[in-house]
């Protein structure tokens, strides 16, 4: 085995050379450009994180002013409603101020008019008196020549009229 | 693969040669430039082009630096899992340790032996290097825990609620398994690459024997078998290149963690 068998030769060469090449590669790679790896690797996680959080941040951002958004709807909506509402008993109150209005006018109205009625029927009624009375005269006079007083015959033309 | 006479020599592929001469000492030792080291600057240079990929520092990675980043935090998450936030300082020495690893494992399996006077070489198949690396971590894990804890280090081999009287049978019992660590950390990934690369060299032996034997049956019935089976235990190795280098990064968090948390 040259390993064993060499070693007496070669051992001050193989220690040599491995601590230049071992202690260079600590030195240049470990220490000088393993460092830069790592600080390549950590500002990238460091980035990455403040993403995540600016991204959360955002997040919480959003949702506030969604919540926001939906009180002022909300408010808005109940604003909304009580306006409505409002002004429907305000119209309520108004129509019926006028229908009342309206329905002691049309009272007024048909007692106005009935009260015509009435007097029209009473005039009407009175003709009929006369004119029964002077037909009755007339028919009396025709049928059996006799002449009657206009005041009997108005008074029997009532007393017949009265019973019809 | 040193086929010499016919024969392929499992072993040659571990042999370490000096490529520029024996020359180059340093303060009396040979420190010279061998294929060993040449694979070592070659890990380095190939974990250096793959973290440049890693440079880019994009917001939106593309594939290389994703899986730059991957790799990175792979192992800072494997660190914080283990030794918590304290961790963080001994990401860079874990992941050196785990990419060194991991790349010279997997160098070690490139079929660069296809080229002529090329051949592949596993610098973590050698005892001296897994054995190093061990020592490293064993030694950062005695200096900070000695540094963080003081003596009180030493309660790491008294664990919760062992009754007194098992005091005598419990510490060396703990005292072994902790002295142990820096061994079975080097040994367990020397032995898994060399078996690795001895069973593949022994099994390539056996295809190209089977095709160069005189009789004709045995190119089919042997090489064509072994040739099959070969694909399969190169995919494993290929696995065992990635675990091993996990195992060994995990563990020495592992022990780091004993250091820093004690318990």
């Amino acid at each position: 085995m040259p390993q064993l068998d060499q070693i007496l030769g070669t051992y001050a060469s193989q220690i040599f050379w491995l601590l230049v090449v071992f202690g260079t590669i600590y030195l240049l790679i470990g220490k000088g450009m393993l460092p830069k790896v790592e600080q390549t690797i950590d500002a990238r996680d460091r980035r990455i994180a403040e993403d995540l959080a600016a991204a959360e941040l955002a997040r919480v951002a959003a949702a506030d002013s969604e919540h926001g958004w939906q009180d002022a709807l909300e408010a808005g909506r109940n604003e909304a409603v009580r306006t409505t509402q409002t002004a429907k008993d305000a119209a309520a109150k108004a129509s019926a101020i006028r229908l009342a209005d309206v329905d002691a006018a049309l009272h007024a109205k048909l007692a106005e008019g009935e009260a015509a009625v009435q007097k029209a029927l009473a005039s009407a009624q009175a003709d009929l008196e006369s004119v029964g009375a002077e037909l009755t005269g007339d028919l009396v006079a025709r049928l059996s020549g006799a002449t009657i007083t206009d005041a009997k015959i108005s008074k029997s033309v009532k007393a017949v009229m009265g019973n019809a | 693969m040193a086929a010499e006479g016919g024969k392929i020599d499992p072993m040659h592929q571990f042999l370490v040669e000096p490529l520029f001469g024996n020359s180059l000492t340093l303060g009396g030792y040979n420190i010279a430039f061998t294929n060993s080291a040449l694979w070592m600057v070659l890990t380095l240079v190939a974990i250096w082009v793959f973290m440049l990929g890693g440079m880019k520092r994009e917001l939106v990675p593309g594939r290389w630096q994703a899986a730059v980043e991957g790799a990175s935090s792979f192992i800072s998450n494997m660190v914080h899992a283990n030794i918590g936030p304290e961790g963080k300082k001994f990401t860079p020495y874990i992941f050196s340790l785990f990419m060194f690893i991991l790349v010279a494992n997997v160098l070690g399996m490139m079929p660069v032996g296809i080229v002529p006077n090329v051949h592949p070489f596993t610098v973590t198949s050698h005892i001296t290097v897994t054995g190093v690396l061990a020592i490293v971590s064993f030694s950062m894990v005695l200096i900070v825990g000695f540094a963080r804890h003081g003596l009180h280090f030493f309660s790491l081999f008294v664990p919760h609620g062992t009754p007194a009287l098992m005091l005598p049978l419990i510490v060396p019992i703990e005292l072994i398994s902790f002295l142990i660590r820096p061994f079975s950390l080097g040994l367990r990934l020397f032995v898994a690459m060399t078996a690795g690369h001895i069973l593949m060299k022994v099994l390539a032996g056996f295809v190209i024997g089977g095709l160069n034997a005189e009789a004709a049956w045995v190119a089919p019935v042997v090489g064509l078998p072994v040739f099959v089976l070969m694909v399969g235990i190169s995919v494993l190795e290929l696995l065992v290149c990635a675990i091993q280098a996990y195992v060994f990064a995990l563990l020495t968090s592992l022990y780091l963690n004993d250091a820093v948390n004690l318990h």
